[in-house]
């Protein structure tokens, strides 16, 4: 998963809806000129990658965009949000959900000319995935049968002991069958296992990655996708041209790509008014208010929705919010409707549901906690027998959460009676860091933006014990025995079926509260004739035309 | 001369010892896991963190990580950030912008404050004077990222005369409209600060005495007047360079110049404590050196003024 440096929210890879720009579509201007798109360059939006660019070690955005058009994986997903389809992958095929045979397409080269084989997915996620490497996708491959044997844990958690070298470094679950094929053993039955393999953790790696150092091999990476890696000055620009070798659906049509690297969101904001930058993903806050970008931008303005969820969590931990009662008066005094209005101005919607609708398989407005009641919530309050002292809600002043986390307090406040408040805590480090410890003393906001399209990774990560972003540590045996029972599911469609069930139980529960659906802002040059974005709202590079 | 200049550099050894190891201290001393928030609204996995902090020595004691670094720093290695950049390159890429952007800064507001300046101080309540008074006035209200963004805006967006932000190559022509933002104040101090040392030694006897002795007027002001009132101002434009080498951190993220301002931001932001203190190390050298320069041109300018 990915974070964005703004800190918005967690970000990672995953599926939207149909994202067609608006006053960019084909009929106007008939899709720019053959001439200017063939030899065309773009300069697009980026942020300094922290880290060297290698698959399983990119966890931010910055990075990830660039991982995502430097390399291809088995699957892709589609612009228009509907299931994954095979992109690398010849076919994926499985009796039981647990041994998976994948085939690969032939002849598909890296950048540096060899031939993407089979061993070259087995040896990269056997190297991500043997803790030794540290790489901070591991955690990505424990669904394969053999992880635990490669991948050690510390046995007193930060303490002075450190793990112990694990004695094998190769999952048991791959297995190589030829240069075509290799097949693939899970430790239990996922029937989102495939669905899983678009993200970039899952990306194969050259063989000359193996006799690099990782570090250096980042700084010049080589990847399989419609863009090889030309030159990365820090802070400054990354430069990416044109693979002309380049054989599957996403070829580009454009040649270069520069991904300029802004620190600053309004330099960048300003640029893109003066035409200097070609497509900036996410307009900043400050051009949101008042829709000055409209004005700003005209037709070059473009709205989309992407499937990301901002939520306000509860410290279970903490024994003042274990009941329900409570909880769910806490979420149906708040009235999303409102904020969404009046704060986003309508670019954000009132959440309705548990898992963000633009997901596989996520069924829509199954959240009863999220309707606007406050006769309700007054009732339930009482039920719950009230609230002693203050109740808190946090966030990270770091970015622009203030607005709608003062009006969120300020309506719990007026619509229970709570002597509730909004407290910024200074970055989004101090703030995950009091969160990861368990040490929060009141209500925090937090967003959850799929990893890979499917309900699965709304429900396992947030609601089930142990999971990797539960931090409230809300538990419920009923909800991890379903849930593990809907991931151990036959096929998808059951799958999805029986986690649709387990969302009911969660939404019994309320343990965090759902406020809003993100959507996007984003804008172009006068350059670019036609585009597209992708499910997640970043620029689809093949589909730029001048 | 030589002597007191030896004794200078010498002096520089324990203040430079002293404010690394403050520094040192006080960058680690700042809480907060440095891998807090990299991994997004969940923890980092414990792989990751284990073998970061074996890589990076985050498990021993601050005085055993500070004489590693002071021996590294030695050698002339910085050391690397979390990522795996070293960190000499990081300083020597952006150090370069910054300078660049320094030296235009400082001659804009060089000249344009000592023009200023001198005019005013001759002709004083005229109508320039008056006008001076009023722009400087309203240039030093002005924080600097207002007069950045409506000059930018102006200039870039509305007017297109110049691109918004400057390009990778570091142009001169693209660096003026940053360097008049970054010199704006200083320029406005540096007018005020002539105009009275030039209007107070007007009146003096020696200036007198060269206009009886039938002088031209150029010469009595370009090289009487002039040299005996720069004193003050070489004071301003010595402690303003330092300042304007430690990097512009409002101007550099303005104008997306990657200069060190940019860059120590950036590393405070991140936690790259490593990155924080060697650019802090070079810039206090760089301002320890450029202390000694001002004071050394104060002898060169008033010969009254000897260092034995």
């Amino acid at each position: 998963m990915r974070v964005s440096k703004r800190a918005t929210g967690a970000l990672a890879v995953g599926m939207a809806a149909a994202l067609v720009a608006t006053g960019c579509s084909s009929s106007e201007g008939g899709g720019g000129e053959a001439g200017a798109t063939k030899d065309g360059a773009i300069t697009i939006h980026g942020v300094q990658p922290e880290n060297p660019l290698v698959p399983a070690n990119t966890t931010e955005t910055g990075g990830g965009k660039i991982i995502d058009s430097l390399w291809t994986g088995l699957v892709e997903y589609p612009n228009n949000g509907g299931a994954p389809q095979n992109a690398l992958a010849d076919s994926i095929e499985t009796k039981d959900s647990k041994v998976f045979t994948i085939k690969i397409k032939k002849g598909t080269k890296f950048h540096d000319g060899t031939e993407v084989k089979a061993k070259n997915f087995v040896d990269a996620w056997n190297w991500a995935a043997y803790s030794p490497n540290g790489a901070a996708n591991g955690s990505f491959f424990s669904d394969i049968q053999g992880y635990g044997d490669v991948a050690t844990e510390d046995p007193d958690g930060d303490g002075p002991q450190k793990a112990p070298t694990p004695k094998v470094d190769k999952m048991s679950g791959l297995k190589v069958v030829d240069d075509q094929t290799f097949e693939v053993t899970l430790s239990a039955p996922t029937a989102v296992f495939p669905t899983k393999l678009g993200y970039s953790a899952f990306m194969p790696l050259p063989d000359a990655f193996f006799s690099a150092k990782p570090e250096e091999f980042g700084k010049n990476p080589i990847g399989n996708g419609p863009v090889k890696f030309v030159s990365w000055q820090d802070n400054v620009e990354i430069k990416l041209t044109r693979f002309d070798d380049y054989n599957l659906r996403d070829k580009l049509k454009i040649k270069d790509v520069t991904f300029k690297l802004y620190q600053s969101e309004d330099a960048a904001y300003a640029d893109l008014q003066g035409n200097n930058l070609d497509f900036m993903e996410t307009i900043p806050t400050s051009a949101l208010a008042g829709e000055k970008y409209k004005t700003d931008l005209g037709d070059r303005a473009m709205s989309t929705v992407t499937p990301t969820t901002a939520f306000i969590a509860f410290p279970i931990y903490d024994k003042r919010f274990t009941d329900p009662k409570l909880r769910r008066a806490v979420s149906m005094s708040i009235d999303r409707q409102a904020i969404s209005d009046k704060i986003f101005f309508g670019t954000r919607k009132p959440a309705d549901s548990w898992a963000n609708p633009l997901t596989p398989g996520a069924p829509a407005g199954n959240c009863t906690a999220c309707k606007f009641d406050p006769t309700q919530a007054k009732q339930l309050l009482q039920e719950a027998g009230g609230f002693q002292g203050e109740m808190v809600f946090y966030y990270n002043a770091d970015s622009s959460h203030k607005d709608w986390m003062e009006a969120v307090a300020q309506q719990v406040k007026t619509n229970l009676g709570i002597n509730a408040r909004a407290e910024g805590m200074p970055t989004f480090a101090v703030f995950r860091q009091n969160i990861n410890a368990h040490k929060m003393k009141g209500l925090y906001r937090a967003a959850w933006q799929q990893d890979y399209p499917d309900i699965e990774n709304w429900v396992n990560p947030l609601y089930v014990k142990g999971g990797s972003s539960n931090d409230g540590l809300y538990s419920n045996p009923e909800v991890d025995a379903a849930a593990k029972a809907a991931s151990a599911a036959p096929s998808l469609e059951a799958s999805h079926q029986q986690f649709a069930e387990v969302l009911k139980k969660v939404d019994a529960d309320v343990p965090t509260i759902p406020v809003y659906f993100y959507g996007q802002q984003s804008g172009h040059s006068e350059k670019i004739k036609k585009l597209e974005l992708n499910n997640v709202g970043e620029l689809d590079l093949s589909s730029v035309e001048l | 001369m030589g002597r007191y200049l030896l004794r200078r550099l010498l002096q520089l050894v324990p203040v430079f010892i002293g404010t690394t190891f403050m520094i040192y201290a006080l960058v680690w001393a700042v809480p907060g896991d440095p891998f807090a928030g990299k991994c997004g609204e969940r923890r980092c996995p414990d792989q990751y963190i284990a073998f970061m902090t074996d890589k990076y020595h985050l498990d021993q004691n601050i005085f055993v990580q500070y004489a590693t670094y002071m021996q590294n720093l030695l050698k002339g290695d910085f050391g690397q950030t979390f990522s795996g950049r070293s960190i000499n390159d990081i300083i020597a890429t952006a150090y370069p912008n910054t300078l660049k952007l320094a030296v235009v800064a400082l001659l804009i507001e060089a000249g344009i404050g000592l023009t200023a300046g001198v005019l005013t101080g001759l002709r004083r309540n005229g109508f320039l004077d008056n006008l001076v008074l009023v722009s400087t006035l309203f240039l030093i209200a002005l924080p600097v990222f207002v007069v950045g963004f409506v000059l930018q805006w102006l200039f870039g967006v509305q007017w297109q005369l110049v691109k918004p932000t400057v390009s990778s190559e570091m142009r001169f022509s693209e660096l003026i409209i940053p360097g008049f933002v970054l010199g704006s104040a200083s320029m406005a101090y540096i007018a005020r600060v002539a105009r009275t040392s030039i209007a107070e030694n007007r009146r003096a006897d020696y200036v007198r005495t060269a206009i009886a002795k039938g002088l031209p007027m150029r010469r009595v002001v370009g090289v009487h007047l002039l040299r005996n009132s720069l004193i003050p101002v070489v004071t301003l434009l010595g402690t303003d360079l330092g300042a304007l080498m430690g990097g512009a951190i409002v101007t550099e993220g303005i104008f997306q110049i990657n200069g060190i301002g940019r860059q120590v931001y950036r590393s405070i932001v991140t936690k790259e404590s490593a990155t924080v203190v060697s650019i802090v190390v070079v810039l206090v050298l760089v301002y320890l050196l450029m202390n000694l320069v001002v004071d050394l041109l104060y002898a060169a300018l008033d010969p009254r003024i000897r260092y034995e």
